[in-house]
């Protein structure tokens, strides 16, 4: 490991954890455009964060200490999985201790601690959004990781870096395992981060909320960590889609000129991918809870396809 | 593993310590009342033993094998007994978790209806010696008698509380597999044997089957052993014997008994067989998943916290099975490199099993204790009460989910690799089917999640469902040491899998002739099976660096803000009538998969009228491989019972005209 890969890596921790309220700011702005609404400032989130960490955090009485680490531990395990995923560059030092494998792995971390800490204070919402959230997940993680399963096949290794290296310098053609593949992580991602339609981050509607009703025993800076926490949820989901499927521009090992155009290219390609995800929200409906095994099977079915297309077509 | 290498005598050491447990046992025979002589002098003297086990199998990991003939047995028919890297492991598996169980159990039993606790010492210290006995046994004879003192053994604790007509159904239900699967592996070693001069190991092992004999041995092992693992469709009598059985007990036959069953498939498929058929390894991948895939649905459904884990137990030992078919298939196919990995993931998971599902039952045992509750929808909140146990549990809870850094997700990682290396295989057929396995695995890696998520936080977390929960007590001293010991384990196998996996490799090598760590381009610190370009993964620096980024935040947060807090009562949506019977209950937690998996349960319902005075509401979920396939045999074997009743009629003239009729036959054909 030299300095210039630990300064890079770093370097994209920090850009990740610093730009992760604004990519959620962006698509909130795209959807009430789309909504013909008036949008509210790109930097909402940031003063939002900031007004939470100012107020006195109230605790329920009948919490533990489970409660309270958890922010903490969910904010952890995104910021490790931030320094996994090659967004910048893939000369990622932290990536060697982390395969995709454990991405998942660390994902699912934060979505135990998550919903242990809903189900912590005992109100009948909590343990309702934790026995949810677990649903969606049951689902949703074997998907993800068959997606990331389909990369590593055409590219021969689970760890990260290797996977962008190896999808960025392949010939430029369709590879039918990598649509479907891509088509099953765009309805993962969609459930993983609460979106439109599996939930819905901006309702409080009792009945329907699966995230919103396991963070609602949180207030001031437990909530802003945990807010941050998912808005590093999605870029992180965003940027590995980007780098499975659109693995250009990606700096490679000790090009620093390369370094230097990536950091726009990300913004220009997470610009694009908000767009696209507040057409995604706009243009659907929420689905009812139980249909949300329909939806997720199929993502699980798509993505064990892709596996198998990639198998029969070699890659 | 050691610089000092094995001890003179290992073999010795083991016979003596497995005379020493039955001596200690013996012991308690003595006084068998006295519940102090048992549980402050006894108990704490089999743990000390226990432990001395676990350093001697580790310390004869990488030793050459050793063998002696025992003057016992039947003339003629001596015991024989060895001690090879594959048994020196199995023999770690047992010593470690059962010094955690030895302790926890010095504290844990209380003189009760039941066997008294000299009797109950007794039937423990002689299960342990018999387990013991199973892996060091190096002939068919000393193999069976080991097997049988295991299972009656073990069938004399279930039955603890033999004055309850259901756990004494329950035992009976378990000493009737235990005897099909018996049958099984006799046969097994009847067909290994081969006309041979005698039973030992050694004959079988320069015995060459020919034709479908191989085949014939392999599936009975299959049966055999796989009866007593909990393989599916002979695993119901593991969610009737282990809620039934006193915690300890359920802890070690679910993380140690178990894993014999492991041992006796390792033993006979690579060591006792010289080929393996790829086929048998689709066959053990298909019936690993299909047996992972239903235990883990059913434990998301279960209301009485040890048939849950029970299911879990079944769920993992599909695991153990997909990854021991894999095994014979890269065996097979010849790529021992790539077998050596996969048959890495099997024990390294096999160990971590031992480790933490012994920890949760241990767990529920004290919590059992504490609150003489077994159903899930009367406990919770107990964090509070018992911090110990509730902090403790967390760690077996998050290593059975499955969770970096934890020991549970470093063998299911393995696995995982090795399910993907697979396109390396020369059969177009396999490759296809294999992904169609990791999915399987992986869907049943995700539900565990769900369903220790249920488990720990319908127990531990929320607020008391009952009111007498408010009195619930920790765990005692020797508890928690039981649970601290298995805890630190949990731990040392997850953050430290390059040691644990360069330690167990010796049995690779006698097993494969191959080596997992000889081609990875890791370090101390860095697990990488194969090159580090290819996967690679530590979880000491995932470990770390969360941990940093925990209290770093932590820091950052207190000094640029502040740290103040306020307690409230629970918000909830402003809702202003909270009880806590309004918290999901076990039930409640399962609906969503009780929902979706609808059509593989089968289930009772019980609604009520709008007229009802009383209305009470159930819902009953029962095995479907019991009106599958035990229920008809049963009927059958009743039918076949009444038929032969029938013929006897109870009066002597009836009798002798049946002699009258036999005799006429009789000269009819001897004429």
């Amino acid at each position: 490991m030299t300095i210039a890969s630990f300064l890079t890596q770093l370097l994209e921790l920090a850009i990740a954890v610093a730009l992760a309220p604004l990519l959620v700011g962006w698509v909130n702005m795209c959807r009430a455009w789309l909504q013909n609404k008036s949008a509210p400032s790109l930097l909402l989130p940031y003063r939002t964060i900031r007004k939470l960490f100012m107020k006195d955090a109230v605790v329920a009485q009948s919490a533990s200490p489970i409660f309270r680490t958890t922010p903490y531990i969910v904010f952890g395990a995104m910021c490790c999985a931030a320094a996994i995923v090659p967004s910048l560059a893939t000369d990622l030092p932290f990536a060697q201790a982390a395969d995709a494998i454990a991405l998942v792995g660390l994902f699912a971390l934060a979505r135990v601690f998550i919903a242990l800490a809903a189900m912590d204070i005992g109100t009948a919402f909590g343990a309702l959004g934790a026995r949810r959230e677990m649903f969606v997940g049951f689902l949703a993680e074997p998907a993800l990781l068959m997606v990331l399963f389909t990369a590593s096949l055409i590219s021969g290794s689970t760890s990260l870096p290797t996977i962008v290296d190896a999808l960025a310098h392949r010939e430029l053609a369709i590879y039918p395992s990598l649509a479907f593949a891509g088509v099953a992580f765009t309805m993962v991602s969609l459930a993983e981060n609460a979106r439109i339609p599996i939930d819905n981050p901006s309702t409080h509607l009792e009945l329907t909320m699966i995230h919103e009703a396991m963070v609602l025993e949180y207030s001031a800076r437990h909530l802003a960590l945990l807010e941050w926490a998912s808005a590093l949820k999605l870029f992180n989901y965003s940027c590995i889609g980007l780098a499975l499927f659109f693995p250009f521009g990606i700096a490679a090992a000790g090009d620093w000129l390369a370094l230097i155009g990536a950091a726009p290219a990300l913004i220009f390609k997470l610009a694009i991918g908000g767009v696209a995800l507040a057409f995604i929200e706009t243009l659907s409906a929420k689905l009812r809870i139980f249909r949300a095994p329909e939806f997720l099977g199929t993502a699980f079915l798509l993505a064990v396809l892709a596996m198998l297309v990639n198998l029969l077509l070699g890659g | 593993m050691s610089a000092i290498g094995p001890p003179v005598g290992a073999l010795e050491l083991v016979v003596t310590i497995v005379a020493a447990w039955v001596a200690l046992g013996a012991l308690g025979l003595v006084r068998p009342h006295s519940l102090r002589f048992v549980s402050r002098l006894i108990f704490p003297a089999g743990a000390c033993v226990a432990l001395l086990l676990t350093v001697i199998a580790f310390l004869s990991l990488d030793a050459p094998p050793q063998s002696l003939v025992m003057p016992l047995g039947l003339p003629d028919l001596p015991f024989h007994v060895r001690l090879d890297p594959l048994s020196a492991f199995f023999l770690l598996l047992i010593g470690a978790a059962s010094f955690g169980v030895s302790l926890f159990s010095a504290g844990y039993f209380r003189a009760s209806e039941g066997t008294p606790p000299g009797l109950i010492c007794f039937q423990y210290h002689v299960f342990l010696a018999a387990m013991a006995s199973v892996v060091v046994a190096d002939d068919a004879y000393a193999f069976m008698v080991a097997w049988e003192a295991m299972a009656l053994a073990s069938y004399f604790l279930v039955t603890t509380e033999h004055r309850i007509p259901e756990i004494r159904r329950a035992g009976f239900l378990y000493l009737l597999i235990a005897h099909i699967g018996a049958i099984a592996i006799l046969l097994c070693f009847g067909v290994l044997q081969a006309g041979g001069d005698d039973y030992t190991f050694d004959t079988m092992r320069n015995m060459t089957l020919i034709g479908a004999w191989p085949t014939a041995a392999y599936f009975l092992a299959l049966v055999g052993f796989g009866a007593k693992a909990g393989l599916l469709p002979l695993h119901v009598w593991l969610p009737e014997a282990h809620p039934a059985a006193p915690s300890p007990v359920s802890a070690l036959m679910s993380g140690v008994m178990l894993k014999t069953a492991i041992y006796g498939l390792l033993r006979v498929t690579f060591d006792l067989m010289h080929v393996q058929l790829w086929w048998w390894g689709v066959v053990a991948l298909a019936l690993g998943v299909v047996t992972a895939l239903f235990g883990v649905i059913y434990a998301a459904v279960q209301t009485d916290m040890k048939r849950l884990l029970a299911y879990s137990s079944v769920e993992n030992i599909g695991i153990i099975v997909a990854g021991f078919g894999l095994t014979i298939l890269f065996r097979a196919y010849g790529k021992n490199l790539l077998a050596a990995i996969t048959l890495t993931a099997v024990l390294y998971h096999a160990l971590n099993h031992a480790f933490f599902k012994t920890l949760l039952f241990l767990v529920t045992g004290s919590v059992l204790h504490a609150t003489k509750e077994r159903s899930l929808g009367k406990l919770g909140g107990l964090i509070h009460r018992m911090p110990w146990v509730a902090w403790l549990a967390l760690v077996g809870t998050l290593a059975i989910a499955g969770l970096p850094p934890l020991n549970g997700f470093v063998s299911e990682w393995l696995l995982l690799q090795a399910f993907l290396f697979t396109p390396s295989l020369p059969q177009s057929f396999v490759n296809m089917l294999v992904p169609l396995a990791a999915a399987g695995v992986v869907l049943a890696v995700a539900l565990a999640a769900y369903v220790m998520v249920k488990f720990y936080g319908v127990v531990f977390l929320g607020r008391p469902r009952e009111a007498h929960l408010a009195y619930a007590h920790d765990a005692g001293r020797f508890e928690r040491f039981g649970l601290v010991w298995l805890a630190a384990g949990c731990i040392a196998l997850g953050i430290l899998p390059v040691n644990v996996i360069q330690a167990i490799d010796p049995v690779n090598a006698m097993l494969l002739h191959s080596s997992a760590i000889s081609a990875g381009g890791g370090n101390w610190l860095l697990l990488a099976p194969i090159n580090a370009d290819r996967s690679s993964y530590s979880p000491l620096i995932v470990l770390v660096v969360i941990i940093a980024t925990v209290v770093l935040t932590m820091r950052i947060v207190h000094r640029f803000y502040h740290g103040r807090i306020r307690t409230a009562p629970p918000w909830d949506c402003g809702f202003p009538l909270q009880t806590p019977r309004m918290q999901d209950s076990a039930e409640g937690f399962g609906q969503p998969i009780r929902q979706v998996f609808e059509p593989f349960f089968r289930i009772e319902r019980h609604l009520p009228t709008s007229f009802d005075a009383a209305p009470r509401y159930f819902v009953r979920i029962g095995d479907p491989f019991w009106s599958w396939i035990f229920l008809p045999i049963a009927h059958a074997a009743e039918f076949a019972a009444r038929i032969v009743g029938l013929i006897q009629q109870g009066r002597i003239s009836v009798y002798l005209t049946y002699s009258f009729f036999t005799l006429l036959a009789l000269l009819f054909f001897v004429r």
